[in-house]
């Protein structure tokens, strides 16, 4: 097939509802979201699910419109099929199938993970690098060897980002926290030293979030949210750092909502530095959960067949990144 | 003081070759790094130092082969040690026969059995971190080493060999790890039930492991 085709990609593994097409030349033409926020506390998986269901009209037809497409233009629908909350990954699989049933075009499962670092590969044009993903679900380190992104690092307990969002909210910041954090810490002068765990390349959040939200009371919290971005952020590095001089990727790719820190991007383009190899982040409108993420994902899997009929599209909430095998890749 | 040649730069450290007293020496140092908080970056890079230190001499004296220290300079965080002249295990696996695979693998098995043993997990345990030598595997890079009789700490140690195992040798990591398990169940004995089981336990636990593979792999 010669003619431009356009892929429509539903994204709800967690707190974003989204709606995004791409098209096969590799443009976004939209990428639509809601996000539900928790009047307190994390998220609530049945009531995230809720507000997926009654943003998703809305989000899908805002995308068509904004791509000035209609739902008959579509080739194919995507969605993400996990790793993910299951109340919230139910509720994007069934819009997706019944978008392809009325459709009647192929239904495309995309893995999460998958698609932050094929957003990221497409956005920045690089085509084989070491991905550092790190979002409030997710923290991995991975590379592309034989036919599948393998992993060479990632937390052995809770994410970067749910570390530091649940320390936010400990003292009191609103949502979304880390930025907040972030500008406190520029202010920070001392550190306190915290838990520092690196165990071969994988990292260890939940001892660092337990000491700093025991200290929060008794430190300056400038102090106090340095030392725990300091700490978090130097251990990412490191194993990113370690992985880099493992592969010998001439490149690192920082993706996931965690990418748009600043501090962060700081630390990994040192890195990078020190190892001759070229920094890349992915964008700041694609960092977090996107529909478009998930469609350009569906595109590449699209294209070796990779669809599933509506009967058997379940959703795997533990599907794992280096189960997948990526032939496009190869 | 003797000449000093670059050999390595790793992630952590760089390499020197150098001699000590006539014979080649490698002094380890463990560089700054500019993506860390100064005060954190040498608490890290000190308390790694003399922990590498320690248990390098500590793990032979389990039996298993290391590198023989000669100094440390925990300020400068700086190691000198013996010079073991041959590439990394890692650069062998792939060219493996399965005979040899196996009995290189159930070697690795024993020597962290002995560890174990003797209340040391290694905290990287890696191919890259194993040297084979005139017919002897040397362990080397105890950096995140620690002493414990937890089997907690046990069990991610092992958890680490299979996961560096299947990123780095994903076509023989079935094989080498069965070959390594039954090296470490001969050491330990009685005792390697619990930690295999946590082992187990580990992988199962890690964020997104699929149902059907949770009970066998």
């Amino acid at each position: 097939m010669n003619s431009v085709q356009y892929i429509l990609g539903i994204e709800s593994t967690a707190h974003t509802f989204g709606c995004g097409i791409a098209s096969s030349e590799g443009r976004i033409l939209s990428n639509v979201k809601s996000e539900y926020v928790p009047a307190s506390g994390g998220i609530h998986p049945r009531e995230a699910s809720q507000h997926h269901a009654s943003k998703a009209a809305a989000t899908i037809s805002g995308a068509l419109k904004e791509a000035g497409l209609r739902l008959n233009d579509i080739a194919a629908v995507a969605f993400s099929a996990g790793p993910g909350l299951g109340p919230c990954l139910r509720t994007g699989a069934t819009v997706a199938r019944t978008l392809s049933l009325v459709r009647k075009c192929p239904l495309v499962p995309v893995n999460h993970c998958i698609a932050h670092i094929e957003i990221g590969r497409l956005a920045t044009g690089e085509d084989d690098p070491l991905v550092v993903y790190v979002s409030g679900g997710n923290t991995i380190i991975s590379a592309y060897a034989g036919g599948r992104y393998r992993v060479f690092g990632e937390t052995l307990d809770i994410a970067l980002g749910n570390c530091l969002d649940t320390f936010a909210r400990h003292i009191g910041l609103s949502h979304p926290g880390v930025p907040k954090l972030e500008q406190l810490a520029d202010e920070g002068q001392k550190f306190i030293p915290l838990p520092y765990v690196v165990k071969g390349q994988d990292v260890s959040y939940s001892g660092l979030l337990t000491m700093a939200s025991r200290l929060a009371g008794e430190c300056d919290r400038n102090d106090l949210s340095l030392s725990l971005l300091e700490v978090a952020y130097g251990m990412v590095a490191e194993v990113a750092e370690r992985a880099i001089a493992h592969t010998e990727k001439g490149a690192l790719l920082l993706t996931g909502g965690v990418a748009r820190s600043k501090r962060l991007q700081r630390a990994l383009s040192f890195v990078c530095g020190d190892h001759s190899a070229r920094f890349h982040v992915v964008p700041p409108d694609l960092a977090g959960d996107n529909g478009g993420m998930i469609a350009w994902t569906g595109y590449l899997a699209l294209k070796e067949g990779l669809t599933v009929p509506v009967e058997s599209s379940y959703v795997n909430p533990n599907w794992r990144l280096d189960e997948v095998e990526v032939p496009w890749r190869r | 003081m003797a000449e000093m040649r670059l050999i390595k730069k790793g992630a952590e450290a760089e390499l020197y070759l150098t001699d000590w007293m006539g014979l080649k020496a490698i002094l380890k140092r463990r560089i700054k790094k500019g993506y860390r908080n100064p005060d954190l970056d040498s608490y890290v890079r000190g308390s790694r130092t003399s922990n590498e230190a320690k248990l390098l001499s500590e793990a032979r004296r389990l039996g298993v082969p290391t590198p023989v220290v000669y100094s440390v300079d925990k300020r400068g965080c700086e190691i000198l040690m013996s010079y073991i002249d041959a590439p990394p295990l890692k650069r062998f696996v792939d060219g493996m026969s399965p005979e040899a695979l196996a009995l290189t693998f159930s070697r690795v098995g024993e020597m962290v059995g002995r560890l174990h043993k003797g209340g040391i997990v290694h905290g990287d345990l890696t191919t890259s971190n194993i040297i084979p030598y005139s017919g002897i595997l040397y362990l080397i890079d105890f950096g995140l080493g620690e002493h414990t009789s937890d089997v907690e700490s046990k069990g991610v140690d092992i958890h680490l060999m299979r996961r560096a195992l299947e990123s780095s040798h994903h076509e023989v990591s079935s094989a080498a790890y069965l070959s390594f398990i039954d090296g470490y169940r001969r050491v330990m004995g009685d005792l390697s039930e619990p930690v295999l089981k946590r082992v187990d336990a580990i992988r199962r636990r890690g964020r997104y492991v699929d149902v059907s593979h949770r009970k066998g792999a």
